[in-house]
């Protein structure tokens, strides 16, 4: 899977979190998830669990907790797949 | 405004706004039709007959997906079971049925002035029968996110109303079960008129689960006499009543001071005139299960009074009125409370008859049902019952079996009784502009 495949993926699990629409248009590698795009803090645990399922990895506590931007969670998923 | 009129319209609490999620029909209007055309939303699952249930009819709301995914964002609605997405449902409707706007949610106004109680019987039991049971008994914790606790907490519905709309006040769910609907009115009733709050949303809602009803099938007080023809099965007051009809679904009802409904010209339904709330303890032929008698006439008197009118005043009741065999007793405590005998007995109707029993939602369904019978002057039928039990025979003529035109409908009584023996006992005006 290329790192463009995974970002698009990313982008779509989580959109139906996304408050802002704006900060979604214009998602990029440095958008932070919480911060830009008003996702609501609790709700990173689904998301998380939506990139298990997506992507067939396990994500451990610590390696989410250093999810921020949509950058962080391209490079994790990217690493886990290796 | 004379300082005398004013002084007058104090305390006074109106209904101004109706939403309501039923077996026989989402929305005001779909529901007042359905009612007056002896409707019932009554039907057969074939999931209940392959779990072996005895009575495999029921009341859900049809086309609820579709209205949730029109009113609610994507992420809301993954954390919206069937009892949230039928409270928030009937809060919406009731919210803009009042003339408001929903608030954006970018907007950081709070309306410290409006609240919610809008209460459960059982609650997410659909949640927790098919996600948090099995996951964690699986050993996958984990795997539940984070949306299990406001599906499965007792106030997940209120609290997620008062996120829909900017609610300051009190925000909360009460439970007693199948009299939660009619208490939460009373409960904000009686805060409005404390003064405590100019606006309240009050109802219940039910999820429907067959987890919900199972407990219910089990005690073998669902009827099992007609699940070949599932609209006949609801029989209140009926001689070949078997037993109840689960339901489910939710209603809500926005209601507010008079002076902040005449304020922003709101329209106004009709005028909450007084409640009461009691416990018949569970003595006196009461139970958990069973009503006593003297807590029913107790509660229906002291509502009168609360009112400040004569009983007489009383022009239908919409009753508890289930299709077990507490119907002949709940007549009875309605002829005694309301010192009425059966040929000066008031109408009296079953909304249930047409949508089973929703448990926690019925009395704000009910209650509903009222306000429309009021804004209408008619009074909806009775269905099921053309073989009226023999102990209540004298006062069929006080049984709609189709529409009955009322055009003098002003006043009407509506209560509910749960389990707990726990009654609670409402009065509404029809307003008169």
């Amino acid at each position: 899977m290329t790192r463009d495949e995974i970002f698009a993926k990313v982008v779509e699990i989580v959109k139906p979190f996304v408050k802002s629409e704006d900060a979604l248009a214009a998602v990029n590698d440095e958008t932070n998830i919480l911060e830009d795009l008003k996702v609501n803090s609790a709700r990173l645990v689904d998301i998380i669990l939506n990139f298990e399922d997506e992507f067939d990895i396990e994500v451990e506590d610590e390696d989410a907790d250093a999810v921020n931007t949509v950058g962080d969670a391209v490079a994790l998923i990217e690493e886990k797949l290796s | 405004m004379s300082d005398r009129e004013a002084r007058e319209n104090a305390g006074r609490v109106v209904v101004t706004g109706l939403g309501v999620v039923s077996p026989n029909g989402c929305g005001l209007e779909t529901y007042a039709e359905a009612l007056q055309g002896g409707v019932s939303g009554i039907r057969h699952f074939p999931l209940l007959e392959e779990l072996k249930f005895g009575c495999t009819v029921g009341g859900i709301p049809e086309g609820v997906d579709e209205i949730s995914e029109a009113y609610f964002p994507p992420d809301e609605l993954l954390a919206m079971n069937s009892s949230h997405r039928f409270g928030c449902i009937a809060a919406v409707d009731a919210w803009t049925d009042a003339g408001l706007e929903r608030p954006d949610r970018a907007d950081d106004h709070v309306y410290w002035e409006a609240g919610a109680i809008i209460g459960t019987g059982i609650g997410g039991l659909d949640t927790a029968g098919e996600k948090l049971v099995p996951f964690v008994d699986a050993g996958r914790t984990r795997r539940l996110g984070s949306t299990m606790v406001e599906q499965v907490m007792g106030s997940g519905v209120s609290a997620r109303v008062a996120g829909l709309f900017s609610l300051g006040n009190q925000v909360t769910a009460n439970s007693s079960a199948c009299s939660t609907g009619t208490e939460a009115i009373i409960e904000g009733f009686q805060r409005i008129r404390a003064g405590l709050a100019e606006r309240m949303l009050c109802g219940g809602t039910e999820g429907s689960s067959h987890y919900n009803w199972a407990g219910f099938d089990a005690m073998r007080v669902l009827c099992r006499a007609h699940n070949d023809e599932p609209e006949k099965a609801s029989r209140p007051m009926s001689a070949s009543a078997g037993g109840f009809v689960p339901g489910s679904g939710a209603a809500v009802l926005h209601i507010e001071s008079l002076e902040s409904a005449q304020g922003r010209g709101a329209r106004i339904y009709a005028e909450i005139l007084g409640g009461a709330i009691n416990c018949g303890g569970h003595r006196g032929g009461g139970s958990m299960t069973a009503p006593n008698p003297e807590g029913v006439q107790q509660c229906i008197r002291t509502a009168v009074a609360a009112a400040a009118i004569d009983p007489e005043e009383i022009d239908a009741i919409s009753g508890h009125l289930t299709a077990t065999g507490a119907d002949p007793k709940e007549m009875a405590s309605w002829a005694k409370g309301l010192d009425r005998s059966p040929e000066t007995f008031p109408v009296i109707t079953s909304t249930k008859s047409m949508i089973g029993h929703a448990l926690g939602a019925a009395g704000a369904l009910e209650s509903v049902a009222c306000m429309l019978m009021l804004r209408d002057r008619v009074v909806h039928p009775s269905i099921n019952c053309e073989d009226v039990h023999p102990e209540i025979e004298s006062y069929s003529d006080s049984i709609p079996h189709a529409v009955r035109e009322m055009p003098e409908l002003n006043t009407m009584i509506k209560a509910g009784f749960g389990f707990g023996d726990v009654n609670a006992c409402v009065i509404f005006r029809r307003w008169a502009d």
